[in-house]
């Protein structure tokens, strides 16, 4: 299947097109798609729509535009891109177009060894990446059967590092919403926060990003020496910050204004629509994964699950806000039991050997040699693992044929479901609200396109 | 519970569960409908609570016939993966469908999740599996005009040849 000449085929050089994906005028568009771009959720087969004969009185084509918002749109949040119909300044019809950021991950996937495979996952959902290295390593470890053999200390370190990147996450996500908002010292502050994460993040992986630092069979390295006070110094820094954000926006009437009843989204067309996360958790359904179905060691630790009760924008703000703090609520409970112990498995079909026994050890050579060239063979079978990642249920699909490869590895993105929700929440508002529900639903195209 | 448990259990026999293949592995429930009861099956999991489809998926098995499945289900090229979701009860259920590489069809989840719009979009995208009934079948993550489908396993992979410095070439 490998060729070893690279000729890119005609496909690569010549201009490509999105043609039939994009919004189409009203009389080339069937009822069904027509439903569905107006944002209808429920009720939705042709039949049916046609029955209820339930198109709106939307005016004429005549009197409506429509106009392409992105990909290069900076409120967009990479390369989104919406098609909305417009007329004069109020949203009737949206469309995401996306995969302007496709990179083909899960087809990387298949040629890299699940020893390779962490540098691949941790790059898709590139502002949570510790949550897509803890699926895929808990999805690898279901296959090997090693899931209940992980050190404790490693399961608490995956724990610590994840509520982190929840933090530094929703952080940036409040940057970005109040930059989106006009509120545009919050975006320094909100950077200026996350920064202070990621600099602990460097110093426990080398890397602020893409760390493929969580692997099957544990973790890569122990945490450094003075790990703990950088946290602690994190846990006071914070909070005060929070205050600081609840005094410019949260109870600001011009950013309530701004929010409050923008995007809605009621609990029954969430759930249709597969949204997960925050905007699942703002239309009063309290779905956390970490609740629901705890994995690692969630059933241990005490934290609320924060749910909102209009499913608007406001409530997306509030709940991510809010949360940033129950991860700090989490994470001081991890320091207070972190076990000492092992960071990985000390299984050596998984787990390379320690730098100073290849020097002592002919089988520990021989170990590294083959972990680093061919990796380790995984059981034949399938398996879906998902996490609560910051924008919802990141799930990691994948399926062995008892290779060091895995045969299909697909990756559940959470943003990828949620901005199906977009023509629902856009339609009826004003263009200058689309670019507060894009915010509020924080996508990652990274994730979405993958 | 260990993994030779499980599998055993597996190997014991298929059960079955709302007329389909069930296999238990690993603690997930996962089911075998053919191409047929799909819908139906959906339909009657979604009245039991399995109320969000989380994820439609495909695999292509082209390189990979002889892998284990319950008796009764006859190993197709193409497998459409659905994850169902209970937010009530926090359980999970997998269904695997069979599809034949001959005619990669299968009818459309859209009326019972809508949800799985763009997910059937990705999976027609990336493995040519076509979804009759759906409202717009189009490609979602490739541009439109692009020939072939990416993660089907006959689908040529570029390679650009490693250049080593110093190396005569």
């Amino acid at each position: 299947m490998t060729n070893t000449s690279y000729r890119a085929p005609a496909s690569m050089v010549r201009q490509t097109a999105e043609d039939a994906q994009e919004l189409k005028p009203r009389s080339e568009v069937p009822a069904a798609e027509l439903m569905r771009e107006i944002g209808a959720v429920l009720r939705m087969s042709e039949a049916e729509a046609a029955q209820l004969g339930e198109i709106p009185a939307d005016p004429d084509e005549d009197q409506t535009m429509i106009i392409n918002m992105g990909p290069q749109h900076p409120s967009t949040h990479g390369v989104l891109r919406l098609m909305l119909e417009l007329q004069g300044e109020t949203v009737l019809r949206c469309k995401p177009i996306i995969g302007y950021l496709h990179t083909g991950m899960e087809k990387t996937g298949e040629q890299l060894t699940y020893f390779q495979g962490g540098t691949n996952v941790t790059r898709m959902d590139y502002l949570s990446p510790f949550f897509n290295e803890l699926a895929f390593s808990l999805a690898t470890e279901e296959l090997l059967g090693i899931a209940d053999d992980i050190p404790e200390r490693a399961v608490w370190i995956r724990m610590l590092l994840s509520e982190l990147n929840r933090m530094s996450s929703h952080l940036l996500f409040l940057a970005t919403n109040g930059m989106d908002l006009g509120a545009v010292s919050m975006m320094i502050y909100g950077w200026r926060e996350r920064e202070e994460v990621l600099r602990f993040f460097q110093k426990v992986t080398g890397l602020r990003m893409n760390h493929n630092f969580v692997r099957p069979g544990g973790v890569a390295a122990d945490l450094p020496p003075g790990w703990r006070d950088d946290v602690l110094r994190l846990l006071d820094l914070i909070p005060p910050r929070l205050e600081e954000y609840d005094t410019l926006m949260t109870g600001q009437p011009i950013w309530r204004e701004r929010l409050q009843g923008v995007g809605v989204i009621t609990p029954t067309e969430a759930m249709a629509l597969g949204a997960t996360g925050p905007v699942l958790r703002s239309t009063g359904i309290s779905w956390d994964i970490r609740r629901g179905m705890p994995y690692m060691r969630y059933a241990d630790v005490d934290f609320d699950v924060i749910v909102g009760s209009y499913g608007d924008a406001f409530d997306r703000y509030a709940i991510r806000l809010n949360e940033v703090r129950e991860s700090m609520r989490i994470v001081r409970q991890v320091l207070d039991r972190m076990p000492p112990g092992d960071y990985r498995i000390q299984d050596k079909k998984v787990t390379p050997p320690p730098r100073a026994r290849i020097d002592e050890s002919m089988e520990a050579l021989i170990h590294h040699f083959k972990l680093f060239t061919e990796g380790f063979k995984v059981p034949e079978g399938e398996i879906y693992i998902a996490v609560e990642s910051p924008r919802g249920e990141l799930g990691c699909y994948i399926s062995s044929d008892g290779s060091a490869r895995p045969y299909r590895i697909h990756v559940r993105a959470p943003s990828f479901a949620n901005i199906q929700c977009l023509p629902h929440m856009m339609r009826g508002g004003l263009v200058a609200d689309a670019v507060a529900i894009i915010s509020s639903v924080d996508p990652v195209l990274g994730d979405v396109d993958r | 519970m260990s993994d030779a448990e499980d599998i055993e259990r597996a190997d014991a026999g298929p059960d079955e569960l709302y007329g389909c293949p069930m296999a238990q592995r690993r603690g997930q429930v996962v089911i075998h409908p053919t191409r047929d009861t799909y819908i139906d099956t959906v339909k009657a999991l979604a009245d039991d609570g399995y109320t969000m489809c989380v994820d439609v998926t495909a695999v292509d098995y082209l390189a990979f016939g002889g892998r284990s499945l319950p008796a009764g289900v006859q190993a197709e090229r193409f497998e459409v993966v659905v994850n169902l979701l209970d937010i009530e009860a926090g359980r999970r259920i997998r269904l695997r469908v069979q599809v034949p590489g001959e005619e990669p069809t299968l009818p459309t989840l859209f009326d019972v999740h809508p949800g799985t719009e763009a997910m059937e979009r990705e999976a027609y995208d990336m493995f040519g599996i076509v979804f009759s009934g759906h409202p717009d079948l189009t490609r979602i993550l490739m541009p439109e005009d692009w020939e072939g489908y990416p993660l089907r396993k006959d689908y040529e992979i570029g390679t650009i040849p490693v250049q080593f410095k110093g190396a005569h070439s």
